[in-house]
């Protein structure tokens, strides 16, 4: 979690984050750029600002920075990876006549503090080759993993976390 | 540029019918939930692009989409799994470790 009252600057900043996500999604949607469709938008996204701002300044986001961003990039990138792999690997286990399965539960440890992060990092756990997230409890993760290959903690984190967690510690230091 | 977009669309078809097998030839929850979640993914996200190249018009707000199911999916197959978990369905007997108590009994401490 950010601090609770942060710097006016940096407040206005993150409204003009959020008013900037919020218009482009509408633009998104409506597919066009016409004077009177940009001006509903501009209105509904300066609203919908000024409501959602207290929450999202709860999430505790970090302030964009170049190596954050470019550290954001590898991160979606090795996700997209990961996500094929996935695929291909619950294929291959579906369709395999002995179904190569070893299935457990194992807990795996995270070093990141924001709550986003942690979900960001449940996430793509999630759709990561053979695990999914059943539960968060402060800095351990509970792992259902199709084929376990560890079953010590330390071990089974590397193997789990790590890819992700590197990336993320770095957007979210 | 409709073929490619029809095969696209077919990988994704493809993808989702092999997360449905999944489903029906995995022992327990747990199991089936990977299927489901992994294979959903991946075949929404084909089938919706896949349509959005076919209508060039449609591309952003397919993609906008896909982005969404993309965030969306793994939260949703978590509460499942949590739900099952919390109301005590046990795992099937192929399974080799469970450590869920020792993650409850932290809780307490």
């Amino acid at each position: 979690m950010g601090d609770n009252n942060p710097h006016p600057i940096l407040r206005v900043k993150n409204c003009l984050y959020l008013f900037i996500f919020l218009l482009s999604i509408w633009i998104i949607l409506t597919n066009t750029f016409q004077y009177e469709e940009l001006l509903t938008g501009i209105l509904i996204s300066f609203v919908l600002t000024l409501i959602l701002n207290k929450n999202y300044q709860k999430l505790g986001l970090p302030p964009i920075g170049l190596k954050r961003l470019v550290y954001f990039i590898i991160y979606i990138l090795v996700l997209l990876k990961e996500i094929i792999k996935a695929n291909f690997d619950v294929a291959y286990r579906v369709l395999h006549p002995k179904m190569p399965i070893k299935p457990g539960i194992v807990i795996i440890k995270t070093e990141l503090k924001q709550d986003i992060a942690k979900i960001l990092l449940a996430n793509s756990i999630t759709l990561t080759p053979g695990t999914f997230t059943l539960d968060i409890k402060n800095d351990e993760l509970l792992i259902h993993w199709i084929y376990v290959r560890s079953e010590e903690k330390g071990e089974s984190t590397k193997k789990i976390g790590k890819k992700f967690e590197k990336y993320l510690k770095v957007v979210f230091a | 540029m409709e073929l490619v977009g029809v095969i696209i669309t077919g990988i994704g078809v493809l993808f989702l019918f092999l997360g449905n097998f999944g489903i029906l030839r995995l022992p327990d929850v747990y199991n089936r939930i990977q299927a489901g979640t992994k294979c959903t993914t991946f075949g929404t996200f084909f089938t919706v692009i896949g349509i959005g190249i076919i209508q060039p018009e449609w591309f952003w707000k397919c993609l906008l989409i896909a982005v969404f199911v993309m965030f969306t999916n793994p939260i949703s197959s978590h509460a499942i799994a949590r739900a099952s978990k919390k109301s005590g369905i046990p795992l099937c007997d192929r399974s080799v470790v469970d450590q869920t108590r020792e993650f409850e009994e932290k809780e307490e401490a």
